[in-house]
């Protein structure tokens, strides 16, 4: 097979547990995004843009949502005669195989998909940001530096250093110690999981990973620390621009919120970064003569007849006349009905709110105790939930369950 | 299955005076429709939905759009190793000049493709006439009828002069028999109109367009279908769904802002039978500030800052601030200049009004700016 400089490993095994009910049947990468995207666009296009076409993506977690939208690879340009995208799913070889059991052991056990293509660099992307970002000129970083690992780093307000892996640089970027979570930070560089390593290098430190009992088998906890340990060269490549780890309820609704607006956040409306997606067979979206559309972003398939403010509607959600939808996220093909109000709210896919419901009302005492750890003040109704007619559900509940009779 | 011994060659020569700036650069089949699909795709995406594999596309004169729309066919499923697209360009050979005389010259040119097509049956259709709908039933009405040649049409009240375009009007008897087919009559009173799609067995349309070229003449409608009317057993197939015939402008523009009514908007996309297009991973539609859009198709890609009201618009338009769209058709990458007011216009492609400009056609009389304008 003819090399690659370059092979991408994707890892996509997060169950996204902080999702909640958005994940119960797909890992997080397949989480619908931006009105017609889905997460894991953004590091397949970044790889794309950036002329990256082998992309192996480890899941091992429902990973049939996700098979179901990679398909042949083609919409990211990713059906190759060599190379292409890859869904690498655990398995087992004759009387061995396992689960990953941790992000190293993923790619170690993927060693023989990486060694077809005999490259140079392995490029290591994790499954669950919101971001553009040319791999390419990190890679030249990386060469210019003759690093044997380098790794995407974001400064962050300090205050706020000690939720992520921290890299102490000197001046020229190299990196001299890796904390995680520090808890009196020494910097403010941050990790953003994405890690270039010269190929050779990796590969002999995954094995010796992989023979340590000890070891999580994690890159930023394991596989990075051994490299620094071990003297290899590693430095800290700066990124600056959107970076978003949608892995919560509240930064999931946070970055849809970032696309609207004249100046928005985050642009996707870059003609030389185009963010490539499966596209719904769907109409454009309508307007109808009723509709009060405002500050919102909308995609094909959609038919509005009510009032939406500062909210995104995946394809196909259709809004009945006289409804009131604000601050929310409504995921594709939900239904919501005449009069219903919505108010910063996940509504997840294929959801159906009846008339008159009412979802994100203000809590009261009758509506007793629910666990609002996950959503804060945003309530979640989970994928293909049915609220019946005048049903109300209070502000950062989740509802798993229809609610309510017929609808 | 029926569906699968049928092929379709669908002739895209069509040259329509009457859609004036919009054909000037491209075949009527690349016209843009509804928000973001061509002609072209309605005809494809029937085709493909009655479960036929094997489509011949005749190109016969400014066909660069098409051929930079339809590519390989994959976004119709029509790029296979068995069968699929076969675009179908003009070419020169001993006995043909690659201007084709008429229809029946086009269909010959290609008899090479049409000879090797390995099922029985043939959909044969032109290509400004835009429905949704799958060609299984008027198939089976075709078999079961023994007809030698089976025309769909619907009911259409007769049009005037200005907008007859290939009008073919059928007289049927009670069996849905054809007694009688009349090619652009003046003055009828007959309202069951063609819709632009025949079928028949392979080998009847190689013997009828050999023989027609062998008579020097060169029209299918009036050489083939009309003069044969008493020697060959024709049927109607009555579709009772949305036609519409891109006759001319105003019919252009009437058909599009159709699309604004949801009784059309579901025939058309009815979700049961998609109609497929070339996919352009524009990003979803925005509202931005007091932008807002009123009874309006917007494509995604579009940006809204002003007012649209009663009006189509395709992928990537911006409507800058102030600005007031109201009855118009703006097609892809058009740029609307703030403050300034458009009314019944169509905008072809990549248009740019300035700011403060004012411009206004009527409903009877939609002004078209050609592709590229900068007004």
């Amino acid at each position: 097979m003819p090399k690659k400089k370059v092979v991408a490993m994707l890892l996509a095994g997060g169950q996204g547990s902080r999702l909640g009910v958005l994940t119960k049947s797909m890992a997080k990468p397949a989480v619908p995004f931006g009105g017609k995207y889905r997460i894991i666009d953004f590091p397949l296009s970044n790889c794309v843009n950036s002329d990256i076409d082998t992309v192996g993506v480890l899941t091992q977690y429902e990973p049939l949502a996700l098979n179901a939208y990679l398909g042949s690879g083609q919409p990211w340009d990713l059906d190759r005669n060599n190379g292409g995208v890859f869904v690498l799913p655990p398995y087992v070889s004759g009387s061995s195989g396992s689960w990953y059991s941790g992000t190293a052991n993923a790619v170690y056990q993927n060693i023989p998909f990486i060694e077809q293509y005999d490259p140079e660099y392995v490029l290591i992307l994790s499954g669950d940001h919101i971001y553009k970002m040319n791999y390419a000129e990190m890679l030249r970083f990386h060469i210019k530096k003759n690093a044997d690992a380098t790794i995407a780093v974001l400064t962050v307000p300090m205050s706020e250093a000690s939720r992520f892996g921290i890299m102490n640089t000197d001046d020229d970027d190299a990196i001299i110690e890796f904390e995680e979570k520090p808890k009196q930070p020494k910097s403010n560089k941050a990790s953003m999981g994405i890690y270039i390593f010269s190929w050779s290098v990796l590969h002999s430190y995954l094995a010796a990973d992989e023979k340590d009992i000890t070891s999580q088998h994690d890159f930023g906890k394991n596989v990075i620390p051994a490299l620094i340990r071990g003297g290899k060269r590693l430095y800290a490549y700066a990124f600056s621009g959107y970076w978003k780890d949608v892995g919560t309820i509240a930064s999931l609704w946070e970055a849809n919120m970032d696309l609207l607006g004249r100046r928005p956040a985050f642009n996707l409306y870059d003609k030389e970064w185009r963010i490539y997606s499966k596209s719904a067979v769907m109409p454009p979206h309508y307007a109808g003569e009723d509709s009060d559309i405002a500050d919102s972003m909308l995609t094909e398939g959609c038919e509005v007849h009510g009032k939406v403010r500062k909210s995104v509607l995946y394809a196909g959600v259709k809004v009945g006349h006289g409804a009131d939808i604000a601050d929310s996220i409504v995921m594709h093909n939900a239904i919501i009905g005449d009069g219903a109000v919505i108010r910063k709210a996940i509504i997840g896919e294929g959801a159906v709110i009846g008339d008159n419901a009412v979802i994100g009302d203000v809590r009261t005492d009758g509506d007793g105790d629910y666990d609002t750890a996950l959503t804060g003040d945003i309530t979640l109704i989970a994928n293909t939930v049915r609220v019946a007619n005048g049903g109300r559900v209070p502000v950062g509940m989740i509802v798993k369950e229809d609610l309510g009779g017929a609808v | 299955m029926i569906e699968n011994d049928a092929f379709g060659l669908i002739y895209t020569g069509d040259a329509n005076m009457q859609l004036r700036e919009l054909t000037f650069s491209r075949s009527v089949a690349a016209v843009q429709f509804g928000g973001r699909y061509r002609a072209i795709d309605f005809m494809l995406s029937d085709l493909v939905n009655t479960g036929i594999t094997n489509v011949g596309l005749i190109a016969q004169r400014n066909y660069h759009s098409l051929m930079d729309h339809l590519e390989s066919g994959k976004e119709w499923d029509l790029h296979r190793k068995r069968d699929g697209l076969f675009i179908l360009p003009p070419f020169v050979t001993h006995d043909n000049t690659g201007v084709y005389k008429g229809t029946v010259d086009a269909i010959r040119s290609c008899r090479g493709y049409i000879r090797r097509s390995s099922q029985r049956y043939v959909v044969l259709t032109g290509s400004h006439t835009i429905y949704n709908c799958t060609y299984s039933d008027m198939l089976r009405q075709h078999i079961e009828t023994g007809a030698d040649i089976t025309i769909m049409y619907n009911t259409e009240p007769p049009f005037d002069r200005a907008e007859q375009y290939d009008d073919l009007r059928l007289t049927l008897d009670d069996d849905g028999r054809i007694t009688d087919l009349a090619l652009n009559p003046s003055k009828t009173k007959v309202t069951n109109c063609s819709c632009d799609a025949f079928i028949m067995e392979k080998t009847l349309l190689e013997y009828l367009v050999e023989d027609a070229a062998a008579h020097a003449q060169f029209d299918f409608m009036r050489d083939v279908l009309v003069k044969n009317v008493n020697r060959l057993k024709m049927y109607g197939w009555r579709y009772d769904g949305y036609v519409a015939r891109l006759n001319s402008i105003s019919a252009y523009y009437r058909h599009n802002m159709d699309v604004l009514k949801k009784e059309v908007s579901d025939d058309l996309f009815n979700r049961e039978h998609p109609i497929y297009t070339k996919v352009k991973d524009e990003v979803p539609a925005k509202y931005v500030g007091s932008g807002t859009a009123k009874n309006s198709v917007v494509a995604d890609g579009c940006v809204i800052e002003g007012l649209v009201e009663r009006s189509v618009l395709f992928r990537g338009v911006h409507i800058a601030p102030g600005a007031v769209v109201r009855n118009c058709i703006i097609m892809q990458a058009s740029e609307i200049g703030d403050d300034s007011s458009l009314e019944y216009m169509i905008l072809d492609k990549g248009v740019t009004v300035k700011s403060g400009r004012r411009l206004a056609g009527h409903s009877s009389y939609p002004v078209i700016l050609r592709k590229g304008t900068v007004v």
